[in-house]
């Protein structure tokens, strides 16, 4: 088994844009999490996104999120995701970019490529075990209790919307706290005059793999309500699940530190001025994705 | 009314067991929970007694407390004429009422090894698998096949295209009931594949529980329902 390099949660590195290309990438590490392409016996060449262990041991979640739970979770179907992106993606233009890059990339606008699910899945799960600590809960502080206050009226209430999203997204699929800059409330136009009132946190509710990195917001927080979450511990009783994981494991710290780093490249981007390229063409149904300049998208579209 | 053809009892063939009561001045039809014709540990080894118990219990029992909700608000928002309120229930009345629909044919669709489950199906179903499949086992591949490749929660399906005159499979999202893929199909075989139906069991393991859930599949309903349907 490799050994796995693990980068302690700290805040995610900043993109710069770099002239008029503007990057929406958020979550780009310095060393991408990548083997070279290497050989094996037989001849074939394997792709190598690594598994991600989370930033705790799997027992340490104990009692509210049981280390069975995440044998399965993290273990299979986690690992699973990573192992047939990378089957999927060898040796296309896939191949050699971030996970971020692979999602967005993936997503197509809407109509999504085969990897987008692994991928995306991937993402997000990763996501997932960052959003949660051992003795997790509590308050959020600070600015980010200052936004939700200004965004929800109360903590209280925002709780409350929160979990009621999270209990009513019928099937597969995960609720996030999102940061949602220069953005119109339509997901895919682009303010081109963003007020401080137009920077504001959302909750949104979305189905199977999807996350709101596609519509470019800034998550700061998602719970799984993907049955295999919760049903070895909480069986049918998603509600309680969902009050488990507000009151005993989220990680306010990670979401104050997603938070800041996402106004930080909000304030970036307006400075820079670049959103003013890229007004929303009425007639799209579907967010434009920017990406880096190096890569050839001509394929993929 | 769309909705009251669900719950007539031609519709349903033999489910004498739900039941359904009048509320209210108006009288709309709203629903119970029905009896398994089997144990909840009956199937096993196949599918294990405690999910049955949390799926028919739990599960099954939510989408129909819901979805009688969801009916009382409906009719009460027509009878006001608030067009709005009708248009967004929608998405309620189809989940909860995609649940119920769709459990109540899969508990039909399973029995007890010592009451056929597993049976190979004889007569016209059996002649018509062997026609568009191959052979029953070409069928279960290409169910299992399907029903492994559902991204999130949905059903596989066995159905049967009353114009066409054909079998088909096709799998459905989240608890869309198979006639939203077709107006002419009907269901002979569903197989819920929502992670609920099969996760204390076989774990992440989708496969395996779609190996496994053919053990006790009740041919004999399927078979009646098409023979019904082809004459």
């Amino acid at each position: 088994m490799m050994t796995v390099a693990v980068t302690a949660i700290s805040s995610p590195l900043l993109l710069h844009s770099q002239g008029p290309n503007r990057q929406l990438l958020q979550w780009k590490r310095n060393e991408k999490r990548r083997l070279p392409t290497k050989v094996a016996g037989s001849g074939v060449i394997t792709a190598g996104f690594e598994l991600k262990p989370p930033p705790y041991s799997l027992d340490a979640l104990e009692p509210h999120m049981s280390r069975e739970t995440l044998d399965y979770h993290w273990g299979k179907h986690y690992r699973t995701y990573i192992e047939n992106l990378n089957k999927q993606i060898v040796g296309t233009d896939l191949d050699a970019l971030s996970l971020e890059e692979v999602v967005l990339l993936s997503y197509n606008r809407g109509n999504m490529l085969p990897a987008f699910n692994n991928a995306a899945q991937a993402w997000n799960h990763e996501f997932f075990w960052e959003s949660i600590q051992p003795g997790g809960g509590g308050k959020p502080t600070g600015e980010l209790l200052r936004l939700i206050e200004r965004d929800f009226g109360s903590f209280e209430e925002f709780l409350e919307r929160f979990k009621s999203a999270a209990a009513s997204n019928f099937g597969s699929g995960w609720t996030w706290l999102a940061y949602k800059a220069n953005r119109l409330e339509v997901a895919n136009a682009v303010n081109p005059l963003p007020k401080e009132e137009d920077k504001k946190l959302v909750i949104v509710k979305t189905p199977n793999a999807v996350n709101p990195l596609v519509w470019d917001y800034s998550p700061l927080l998602t719970i799984d309500t993907w049955e295999h979450a919760y049903y070895l511990d909480f069986e049918n009783r998603r509600a309680e699940y969902i009050n488990t994981f507000m009151e005993k494991l989220v990680s306010w710290e990670t979401v104050n530190t997603r938070l800041e780093a996402a106004m930080v490249r909000a304030t970036q981007r307006e400075q820079e001025g670049t959103y003013t390229e890229e007004e929303a063409n009425p007639d799209d149904e579907e967010p434009e994705v920017y990406l880096d300049s190096d890569i050839d998208v001509s394929e993929v579209d | 009314m769309a909705i009251r053809c669900v719950a007539s009892r031609k519709t349903l063939a033999g489910l004498k067991e739900t039941s359904s009561r009048l509320i209210g001045f108006r009288g709309i039809q709203t629903f119970t929970l029905p009896d398994l014709p089997y144990d909840y540990g009956a199937l096993e080894p196949a599918i294990s007694g405690e999910i049955m118990q949390i799926h028919h219990q739990k599960h099954h029992q939510t989408y129909v407390t819901n979805y009688n909700n969801a009916l009382e608000q409906l009719d009460q928002a027509v009878s006001k004429g608030d067009a709005s309120a009708v248009v967004k229930l929608q998405s309620a009345i189809k989940f909860n009422g995609g649940g119920h629909v769709n459990h109540l044919i899969f508990w039909k669709n399973l029995a007890p090894v010592k009451e056929g489950g597993g049976e190979p199906p004889k007569g016209s179903l059996g002649s018509a698998i062997d026609t568009h499949f191959g052979s029953l086992e070409g069928l279960v591949k290409k169910m299992s096949a399907e029903g492994a490749a559902v991204q999130g929660s949905g059903w596989v399906w066995l159905g049967l295209d009353k114009e066409l005159k054909k079998l088909v499979v096709d799998t459905t999202a989240n608890q869309d009931p198979l006639v939203t893929k077709g107006g002419s199909l009907v269901p002979l075989v569903g197989i819920d594949v929502w992670e609920h139906a099969y996760y204390l069991q076989y774990k992440n393991v989708r496969p395996e529980y779609l190996k496994n859930v053919w053990k006790v599949i009740n041919w004999k309903y399927a078979s009646e329902i098409y023979e019904k349907e082809c004459n």
